[in-house]
């Protein structure tokens, strides 16, 4: 193993490992290394566990020696986004308020990884609680794009997506609250899954807003996509929200037929700032399709999309609102002391504490939800949330699954969009949607436009993961764009 | 859609959020602006339309009544800012 930006995928090194030719240990300083040579270029991680995932390493090693039939993710590297509790390490939200906060337990999703003796290297970069589409909103540094180090990586699972592409980790884990694991994956050429709401546990998972939040994997192909589903999926007990459905092992779906498979492609998706190369490369990918065998329909209507960013940026302020009035100071995090008041010392910790996004969304959402404005802002973007969900539902009576760009341009400069959150908020117009229906959706690499990734996004039912794996990965068999990898 | 500067300054109370006077008057021009085009949301027809909270089906989720471990005292309070004894050291809330 080199240090260069070539790292085998999850399914390939655990052929490597099963057969003796690599151990964990050796895989673990390849990406070990790499994170020395990437980071002073890239700035995805904010904290790496070299020491700690080495341990887990060795360990890794001793257990692959014992058996055969292993946890595929045994001994293989992952990142994970900064805001996912990790006991004993540093867990930021790339936020000042955050900044010396040392989780006491796991998220369940961590847990199940280094259950099933996964390597973790360490923490990604994210725009600060998850707020944001470019990673430029973390408080403590910006990410670039591998592939354009003066573009930025997407957002806000920037760090992870842009670690997955420079070859840092062979895989992450990103949350998605309104396109943040899908819109980074299609910046960055990688693939980034956003499982149904209520699929994946959230338990440690720093709550932004919590009826949209859903953790998901970034990874270099479909195969690896569906193995770290198999390892995260299913019902938690300290989660509520978490559904009691059984979880398949999603590696069975995928195969390169998609005969009889009907997608739709809603013309919403296709209109007004679309950046005219991301259209075409959409087009020829959904040709491809229609030439594995799916029938498409190209006239496919989803009336009320135009309302779907007034609907998320109201709802998903509104809940953060609540969420984060647990950071005063007291239980944790930064804490303002130069005044004796109890109110001042919230305020100033408040103040000092939260980055200037962070603050417009609790502005915002406070006053969606305070007397006299609740219902014409909040209630009514929960009504126009139905109408979007019933919409979706009507088209998925006839369609298996809907195809969009996953974002309407490619990546943007770094400090393109910071001056206007407008502007910063349309980059989410494809992926918000769905989260709002609470959907299952993949980011896949689809093309390129002047050197930088284009992302497809593939939409399902509600628990159909299987059939937008399956699209996934016979279009990713019929096609090399995912194994491009950037020049750094 | 315009939020004045003593509207910002009301929310801000609401939010507990401390802000400069530089701030107040970005925040009363951003929000106005992000506000104003959300209005299109008004324009929506929702009459008899019920509200969505979240997109699952779950609904009142029980658990056993039953003891089950939890954290322990000490370690709930290691990201304590100010602490004594075992409690979290807070400000005068009552003059």
């Amino acid at each position: 193993m080199t240090a260069s930006g070539n790292r085998p995928t999850i399914h390939e090194a655990n052929q490597l490992l099963k057969s003796r030719k690599l151990s964990s240990v050796e895989l673990t300083r390849a990406c070990l290394e790499r994170i020395k040579e990437a980071e002073p270029k890239v700035h995805a991680l904010v904290t790496v566990t070299d020491q700690a995932a080495l341990k887990q390493a060795e360990a890794a090693d001793k257990l692959l020696a014992q058996k055969d039939n292993h946890n595929p993710l045994t001994g293989i590297p992952v990142l994970i986004k900064d805001n996912m509790c990790t006991k004993g390490v540093r867990t930021t939200c790339s936020s000042k308020i955050l900044e010396n906060f040392i989780p006491p337990y796991d998220a369940t999703v961590v847990e199940k990884l280094n259950n099933a003796g996964a390597v973790v290297l360490g923490k990604a970069n994210m725009d600060e609680f998850a707020m944001g589409s470019s990673t430029e909103n973390s408080a403590l540094f910006t990410t670039g794009n591998p592939w354009d180090l003066s573009r930025v990586p997407g957002g806000s699972s920037g760090g992870s997506a842009a670690a997955v592409a420079a070859g840092e980790t062979i895989y992450a884990l990103g949350s998605d609250t309104g396109g943040s694991i899908r819109q980074p994956a299609g910046f960055c050429n990688v693939v980034g899954l956003k499982p149904t709401y209520g699929r994946v546990s959230r338990y440690g998972l720093v709550a932004f807003a919590s009826s949209l939040d859903q953790i998901g994997p970034l990874t270099q192909d479909v195969t690896d996509c569906a193995l770290v589903l198999n390892a995260i999926a299913g019902y938690d007990p300290r989660d509520s929200t978490s559904v009691p459905h059984p979880t398949p092992d999603y590696t069975r779906c995928l195969s390169a037929e998609l005969k009889g498979l009907k997608i739709g492609i809603p013309k919403e998706y296709f209109v007004a700032g679309i950046q005219p190369e991301v259209e075409a490369a959409i087009r020829t990918a959904i040709d491809k399709l229609a030439g594995l065998g799916a029938r498409i329909d190209w006239e496919v209507s989803l009336p009320h999309t135009s309302y779907a960013l007034a609907v998320y940026y109201i709802i998903a302020p509104s809940e953060a609102s609540a969420n984060l009035a647990r950071y005063d100071g007291v239980k944790y995090g930064f804490s303002y002391k130069e005044t004796d008041n109890m109110w001042t010392a919230m305020e100033k910790t408040r103040q000092h504490g939260f980055g200037a996004e962070v603050k417009r969304r609790i502005m915002l959402g406070t006053y969606a939800l305070s007397a006299g404005y609740y219902d014409a802002w909040y209630l009514k973007a929960q009504k126009v949330r139905t109408l979007i969900r019933r919409e979706f539902d009507r088209l998925f009576e006839k369609f298996d699954a809907l195809v969009t760009p996953t974002s309407p341009t490619t990546p943007f400069k770094i400090g393109e969009k910071t001056d206007d959150p407008l502007q910063m908020y349309l980059s989410d117009v494809c992926t918000i949607p769905v989260n709002i229906a609470g959907l299952p959706a993949i980011s896949i690499p689809a093309g390129f436009a002047d050197g930088l990734p284009i992302g497809m996004q593939i939409i399902g039912k509600p628990f159909s993961e299987e059939t937008i794996l399956k699209i996934a990965y016979a279009y990713e068999q019929a096609t090399d764009w995912h194994k491009h990898k950037p020049n750094l | 859609m315009k939020l004045s500067r003593e509207e910002v300054l009301h929310i801000a109370l609401l939010a507990r959020v401390g802000l400069t006077e530089a701030e107040v008057d970005r925040l009363s021009e951003e929000l106005s602006k992000i506000l104003e085009n959300f209005e299109i949301l008004q324009k929506v027809d929702t009459s008899g339309v019920p509200p969505t909270a979240q997109s699952i089906d779950l609904q009142n989720v029980l658990s056993d009544d039953k003891i089950t471990p939890s954290l322990p005292q000490s370690k709930v309070l290691t990201n304590a800012p100010q602490k004594e004894g075992n409690f979290f050291k807070v400000r005068h809330v009552l003059e």
